[in-house]
């Protein structure tokens, strides 16, 4: 090992990589048993007769709530450590990427600690989730003139 | 200080200064795992009275000072000098932590090599001044590096089988002229980068320094691993421990079964979900204090090298691509004062 790039590749080759299977298969079991729930909160509320356009509110609300309830006793890292993308997927995973800088952060104060790093982790999302969907809408706007 | 020749870079002090007190304060985990007993106090919520995690490191500084003052019966006004290092920006676990204690100062980073950073410093000041005494602190908190260096405390994540769990733990040591085991001999390490871009492998990004290091000391020492009771390096966890292993065989030096990693020692791996071990400024300074020392005051052991080893890292330049350099500084650690 006589150089850098010599190194990093022997170091790169030798570091056990995460199991793959094992992860898929939690994150599929785990982010499953989130939406089949969601889905039996929503046939629940149906059945209670709640207008369908409120359950569709209601029941990410839910979710969130119990993220944000969750983050906040200090749980949901250890779930999340198991389910990996289980929870990461659902809005579950965008909750805890809210609740835990505003957590992590009101020490420093409500304008430059919480509100400055609120969205230090989900800002990329939001930004460019929403930047696509724009380019998308133009094409979708493009393509029907087309038509 | 004798043989002091520019090649060597092994610095045998004149006025070896003993360790006449130290103690470790550590958190919850820490306590948890196989050296849980021998640390001199915890705290089971981290938190060790402070509102906020960078004040908690501080304090847990703070306690493990005026612990080890206490053994060594040395009033902390009397201290001629204290180096202190942390892994927070600014160092200010050390500079607030220890705001009350009246001895001069100097804040330190070596990322985790801070411990035998601040002892090689705090020798070469016994060997330099006619102080009676000089102090070692250094700590790391597993949640204010977290803030600092990774995600939100709460974060969700998973984490790789070569990431470490920084060690939430404070270590102080008093260096005087009396009773304890004694530092004789210093190595200073060089900062080295060998390519690692990976910020979940600091194992490997630290092992290349402590191999330069290590194989500097054996070389120009003419000694072998085998003379020595152990060789302890600082957190290179399991990734960075078998890398070292491997790559010091390639250069013929056999390090064998008395080599240990701090970062192996202080959990339980797989029972506490540890992956590659621990690391973190605490975590070779409580190891050095809660399992080391002891064993070479009880004489179990009669001479150890202790090498702390660091990862540079800046999450600023990991994200401007740049990889990270590694330093490992050695200090020879024996029982008795003349070899």
């Amino acid at each position: 090992m006589k150089n850098t790039t010599e190194y990093a590749v022997y170091a790169g080759k030798r570091a056990k990589k995460s199991d793959l299977l094992p992860d898929c298969l939690r994150a599929f079991l785990t982010g499953g048993l989130i939406c089949a729930g969601a889905q039996g909160m929503s046939e629940l509320f149906l059945s209670l007769r709640i207008a369908e356009e409120t359950v569709r509110i209601l029941v990410p609300m839910i979710l969130i709530f119990l993220t944000a309830l969750l983050t906040g006793l200090g749980i949901f890292d250890n779930l999340a450590g198991f389910c990996g993308a289980g929870t990461l997927v659902p809005i579950t995973g965008f909750a805890n990427a809210v609740v835990s800088p505003a957590l992590d952060s009101k020490n420093e104060g409500l304008v430059l600690g919480l509100g400055a790093k609120l969205f230090s982790v989900a800002g990329p999302v939001i930004l460019y989730g929403t930047s696509a969907s724009v380019v998308w809408g133009v094409l979708y706007w493009a393509l029907g003139q087309l038509r | 200080m004798e043989g002091n020749n520019r090649k060597s870079g092994i610095i045998r002090l004149k006025r070896c200064p003993s360790i006449i007190g130290h103690a470790a304060a550590v958190g919850k985990k820490e306590h948890e795992g196989p050296l849980g007993a021998q640390f001199d106090y915890h705290d089971a919520t981290d938190r060790f009275g402070q509102k906020t995690w960078e004040l908690s490191e501080g304090e847990m500084q703070h306690i493990a000072l005026n612990l080890a003052l206490a053994k060594a019966k040395v009033p902390a006004d009397s201290l001629g000098a204290l180096f202190a290092g942390d892994l927070i920006n600014q160092c200010t676990s050390s500079s607030y932590g220890l705001l009350d204690i009246n001895a001069p100062f100097f804040g330190l980073y070596g990322a985790c090599s801070t411990s035998a950073e601040g002892l090689i410093l705090a020798s070469l000041w016994m060997n330099s001044t006619e102080s009676g005494s000089a102090a070692v602190v250094t700590s790391s908190h597993n949640c204010s590096a977290e803030r600092q260096f990774r995600f939100p405390v709460e974060y969700g994540g998973i984490r790789t089988p070569t990431s470490q769990w920084t060690v939430t733990g404070a270590a102080a040591f008093i260096l005087g002229d009396g009773q304890g085991a004694y530092i004789t001999e210093l190595m200073p390490g060089k900062s080295i980068d060998r390519g690692i871009t990976d910020p979940n492998n600091m194992g490997a990004a630290m092992a290349p320094a402590a191999v330069d290091t290590l194989t500097r000391y054996f070389r120009e020492s003419g000694m072998k691993p085998s003379d020595f009771d152990a060789i302890f390096t600082g957190d290179l966890g399991f990734e960075g421990h078998s890398i070292v292993n491997e790559m010091m065989c390639a250069d013929g030096i056999n390090l064998s079964d008395n080599y240990l990693d701090c970062g192996l020692l202080i959990y339980d791996r797989e029972g506490q979900d540890m992956h590659a071990g621990g690391s973190g400024c605490g975590c070779s300074a409580s190891v050095l204090s809660a399992y080391i020392l002891p064993k070479l005051e009880k004489g179990e052991y009669h001479d150890i090298l202790f090498v702390a080893t660091g990862a540079l890292m800046s999450p600023m330049l990991v994200l401007q691509g740049q990889s990270i350099p590694g330093i490992a500084h050695l200090v020879r650690i024996t029982k008795e004062r003349n070899l």
